[in-house]
């Protein structure tokens, strides 16, 4: 055999090995999305979304669920997102390159990879003990910003990196001070970046359980919250403590809830991935 | 008062990147209303000396100066100057064509809407006449909301001219403005160079030895760090005093 049929055999293996890895993946999704779907679309509708949660299976409704879930990400954002895009402009624009600033700059993406779990501890200790907010909304909402904030740094910065040094120069040149170039300049050209960071991090955390059964959500919550003070749960946990029991009634439940919730994550993903192409239409160097 | 002949002046001006000696011990006297153009090879220091004015290099973390900078007697790096003050009265256009990725009259009031104006009016009358002495008026005027990023790489280069004189600075700090451009849009540029220095004072920086022969009223030979040379441009190019300079301008080194 000559080297070259060698090198053609290779490159056909790769290929099969690729395809084959591909749609492992997709299979399994499919598979899972299929299940699900047969368990539960029957289960989906209106009363099921405006319920509250009941011992009878048929008469449960996740209305607690979504709404806590609602205000988990509301309240989240409204705490992650300027915080963590105000961090990534100041590392990036201001912070001067120092070895501090590296060893931040690792850190801050060593963070992104810490188990949720543990910032579910440091949120027991930190909001709901040292700041006494209880078993609260607020609580689980600060936790969960802790926990993305680091992936909205980490993308708020390398959005802003991405536009070129001779943009900000064109602005300085023009006697435009700094935060009038990251407003007029910096920020417009990085926004789709920014979002789409922020938009991917807020899914994850609508997902998460661990860290907020750990600063005290509830399983089984009587009435939606009604304040930020107020005790909640969230979809992860309400599909939780559905699949645990034993009849029946409540795994086609779960089934449902997890329909509902994936619906929530692919939309949001949906958003993202309109905004980066929205966006990058609308700017190319 | 009348204003000083020097529109620009450096004294005993020294500037190092970490290490490196950029800038040697230079004093120039740059005039009012001509245009001054920096030549020599790659790496000697000639763009460095230009952004030195408008204290474009003060972002670098590795850069230090010692010495004097003047613009019409003021220190600019004097602790009450206020960069943004400066670099008002300083414009500057760049190597590379480097538009906003806005619309073109976006673009061109930049500068003053920076500056607090919203008279709508006025900033107007302002981009209109700035692209007229960018020349680019005629081939604009009906697509002054369409993005900058649509015009060509000549046009792109004449709306940053634009844009800086929008602004009304007195100098024009120009670093390779026709670098990038073909040569009918060079054309374009250098004529333009040409009718501009009646109202500013311009500093250019330029690869191309024809183009400083042509632009230019004096020629600063930088070599190394070194201002090697420093006079009236038909002097430098017709008889150097110095060898390096002779050498360089006829294109046996460089």
């Amino acid at each position: 055999m000559t080297n070259s049929q060698k090198n053609r055999i290779k490159d056909r293996i790769f290929e099969y090995f690729g395809i084959a890895s591909t749609f492992f993946g997709l299979v399994i999704l499919a598979i899972f999305i299929g299940n699900i779907v047969v368990d539960g679309i029957s289960r989906i509708d209106w009363d099921f979304m405006t319920n509250l949660p009941s011992r009878k299976a048929e008469r449960a409704g996740i209305f607690t669920a979504w709404s806590g879930s609602l205000w988990i990400l509301s309240l989240t954002t409204l705490i992650a997102f300027p915080l963590g895009v105000s961090a990534g402009i100041y590392l990036e624009e201001y912070g001067k390159k120092t070895r501090l600033a590296s060893l931040l700059e690792v850190n801050i993406s060593n963070l992104a990879g810490v188990p949720s779990i543990i910032y579910g501890l440091l949120g027991l200790e930190i909001f709901v003990r040292v700041f006494q907010m209880g078993n609260s909304v607020l609580a689980g909402a600060f936790t969960l910003s802790l926990l993305i904030l680091p992936i909205i740094i980490v993308s708020t910065r390398e959005s802003i990196r991405a536009v070129p040094p001779s943009i900000r120069a064109a602005s300085y040149g023009l006697g435009a001070t700094k935060w009038q170039t990251i407003w007029h300049q910096v920020l417009p050209s990085s926004m789709g970046g920014i979002l789409t960071g922020v938009i991917l991090a807020i899914s994850r955390a609508v997902g998460e359980t661990a860290p907020l059964i750990v600063v005290g959500a509830l399983a089984y919550v009587p009435f939606a919250p009604k304040s930020p003070m107020d005790e909640f749960t969230v979809m992860p946990i309400q599909i939780f403590n559905w699949v645990s029991r034993p009849q029946h009634g409540f795994t086609v439940n779960a089934a449902a809830a997890i329909i509902i919730l994936l619906i929530i994550t692919f939309v949001m993903n949906g958003i993202a991935v309109y905004l980066r192409n929205k966006w990058e239409k609308k700017i190319s160097w | 008062m009348t204003k000083p002949t020097f529109i620009l002046e450096a004294k005993s001006l020294d500037v190092f990147y970490g290490d490196m000696h950029a800038l040697k011990n230079i004093d120039i006297q740059i005039e009012r209303n001509k245009v001054t153009a920096f030549i020599g090879p790659s790496g000697c220091g000639k763009s460095t000396f230009l952004r030195v004015f408008n204290r474009m290099n003060d972002y670098i973390d590795s850069y230090r100066m010692t010495g004097e900078v003047l613009m019409e007697n003021q220190n600019v790096y004097y602790k009450s100057v206020r960069v943004d003050e400066l670099r008002k009265n300083i414009g500057m256009v760049f190597q590379k064509p480097n538009p906003f990725p806005k619309s073109i009259y976006e673009n061109v009031i930049y500068g003053l809407k920076i500056q607090g104006i919203k008279d709508k009016k006025f900033l107007m009358e302002r981009a209109v006449k700035a692209l007229n002495q960018s020349a680019l008026w005629e081939e604009v005027k009906d697509d002054l909301n369409k993005s900058a990023l649509a015009l060509s790489g000549g046009q792109q280069q004449r709306l940053c001219i634009a844009r800086a004189l929008a602004v009304e600075p007195s100098v024009l700090l120009m670093d390779e403005p026709t670098s990038a451009l073909d040569p009918i849009s060079t054309a374009k540029v250098e004529e333009l160079i040409h009718e501009l220095k009646e109202k500013y004072s311009i500093v250019i920086v330029t690869h191309n030895m024809q183009q400083a022969s042509r632009v230019s009223d004096n020629t600063a030979f930088f070599y190394m760090g070194d201002l090697i040379e420093f006079g009236k441009t038909e002097e430098i190019f017709r008889n150097p005093k110095q060898e390096r300079t002779q050498n360089y301008i006829t294109g046996r080194f460089g």
